[in-house]
């Protein structure tokens, strides 16, 4: 199989990734983390720290917070940067290309450190 | 067969206007479906922010959430959460025209396929939702 | 004159004293079975000799007659006049090519795409004919049929925002050829039409937006053919970084 020269492939199977985890994960976690929280719909034994810090302590859940959290970057790289080429700013393609995909290697890099945090 | 020379330097060469995307419906809804995209990685943002909060403490992770509380926050997660809805109906309905799914010899028609990914996501979000509410809880 | 009328607002452009494209109107007999095309051959035959225009087969297989009609890409063989009237109804080019003149579009860069992708049987070894014909079963038939109703009418150029702002876009008609011809059991020229169709300006340049499918007339729904070689190619790339080593 001859690979081509372009790049575009691994950005594009990482926004389908990103897109797939968008797609299932997303929502319920915006519901929950952006919406019932902080309304405080929920009872505050699971919404507190003690609970919350054991919970997302726990590796397999940073783990999964990894990819919910670091894939749709890429995702969001990848649209973004046609977005803006479809308005106009194909001329800056490059500045383009590694503002979006370095901002989402950026956000993977700072989600492995704030995890590790944890 | 006879070769006939045209004069192009007369054509007329129409310009694409950049606000092409509010002409037609369809290239509206276009739009709003990329921009999904966007609100989904400011949430994420979010809420990574709010798990670094975690870390340092609960006085600083209080702190956060009550600030996520504010009307301003809360407005922006509704219309996050509404964006990231439409992007899950449309990834959907897209990718099961892209996937051809096949069983035996019969091809699955594509309705049946995005209504099966809805129930898997339905499936998915109640899962997560009882792991939040119910793993590692203190007794 | 009390029968019903139906008025044209038709798109002039006469490049040898117009610098610009203007609209005429063309007020003309209502007939509840005509088609624009029907419409567009009464005004030349009997108001304005004129007027401009490429048919042929007007029935919707040539491909030849796709023009705007009230901004949307149609074969005006198959636009009744019916399902505008008694609205007027605007004739304009087809989008995103250039204008030779009225309604005539210059198809130049359509035709040299679908050159590029070589749309037709490639082998690697040709068979001679004394060895007979190849064989295809129905179920190899299908998988490439739907694609190979392309009547090269190019609405999905004029309806695609992407080739309208990046006129070097290979487009979803020529994609959907190549993919046709890549599916096609007796094909053996997936390698060669490769460089073509995953470059830049192949492929990659597609944002999904999946007009090109609402609006082709023989529902090849050339949207999911470009969708599907991204899939297939980005597989492709994945599986020879991360496995080099491997045989074809």
């Amino acid at each position: 199989m001859t690979t081509h020269k372009t790049s575009e492939p691994f950005w594009w199977g990482l926004f389908s990734a990103g897109g797939v985890v968008a797609a299932f994960l997303v929502p319920i976690h915006l519901l929950l983390h952006g919406i019932a929280i902080p309304l405080g719909w929920l009872p505050a034994d699971v919404t507190g720290y003690e609970h919350m810090r054991v919970l997302f302590g726990h590796p397999l859940i940073k783990i999964y917070l990894f990819v919910l959290i670091a894939l749709p970057l890429y995702h969001w790289a990848h649209r973004f940067r046609f977005t803006l080429y479809d308005l106009g700013l194909k001329g800056l393609r490059t500045p383009i290309a590694i503002l979006c995909y370095g901002g989402a290697v950026v956000g993977t890099l700072a989600t492995v450190w704030i995890l590790w945090l944890v | 067969m006879s070769t006939v020379t045209s004069d192009k330097s007369k054509l007329y060469y129409p310009k694409m206007p950049a606000t092409w995307w509010l002409t037609r419906r369809a290239y509206f809804l276009f739009m709003l479906r990329e921009l999904s995209s966007v609100f989904i990685a400011i949430f994420l943002v979010v809420f990574l922010i709010e798990i670094y909060q975690l870390s340092r403490g609960p006085a600083a992770y209080a702190a956060f959430v009550q600030r996520l509380a504010s009307p301003g926050w809360i407005i922006f997660h509704v219309v996050a959460l509404l964006f990231a809805l439409y992007h899950s109906f449309t990834w959907f309905s897209l990718t099961s025209k892209v996937q051809v799914v096949r069983v035996g010899r019969r091809q699955v028609p594509p309705p049946l396929v995005t209504a099966a990914n809805l129930a898997v996501w339905i499936v998915l979000s109640i899962v997560i939702l009882l792991v939040f509410l119910f793993a590692q809880r203190p007794a | 004159m009390n029968e019903p009328t139906v008025t044209l607002k038709v798109t002039r452009y006469r490049p040898e004293r117009d610098s610009a494209p203007s609209a005429q109107a063309y007020t003309i007999p209502y007939r509840q079975d005509w088609v624009v095309l029907d419409a567009l051959n009464y005004i030349k035959d009997m108001i304005d000799g004129t007027l401009t225009y490429r048919w042929s087969c007007r029935m919707g297989v040539c491909g030849s007659c796709g023009m705007m009609v009230n901004g949307v890409p149609k074969l005006t063989c198959a636009a009744f006049l019916r399902d505008y009237y008694p609205a007027e109804i605007t004739v304009a080019p087809l989008a995103n090519f250039p204008v030779v003149r009225d309604l005539v579009i210059d198809i130049t860069d359509f035709m040299q795409k679908l050159r590029s992708v070589k749309p037709w049987i490639i082998r690697e070894t040709e068979k001679p004919v004394s060895e007979g014909e190849y064989l295809q079963t129905p179920e190899e038939l299908e998988a490439y049929k739907q694609f190979s109703m392309c009547i090269n009418c190019m609405l999905c150029y004029a309806a695609c925002p992407v080739y309208g702002l990046e006129p070097t876009f290979l487009g979803p008609a020529a994609v959907a050829l190549g993919y046709r011809y890549n599916l096609d059991s007796r094909d053996q020229g997936r390698e060669v039409r490769q460089p073509i169709l995953a470059s830049h300006e192949g492929i990659w340049e597609c944002t999904f937006v999946s007009e090109c499918t609402v609006v082709c007339p023989k529902d090849v729904d050339p949207a999911a053919a470009i969708q599907r070689t991204k899939v297939n190619t980005t597989l492709d790339w994945f599986k020879s970084v991360l496995l080099p080593w491997g045989a074809r």
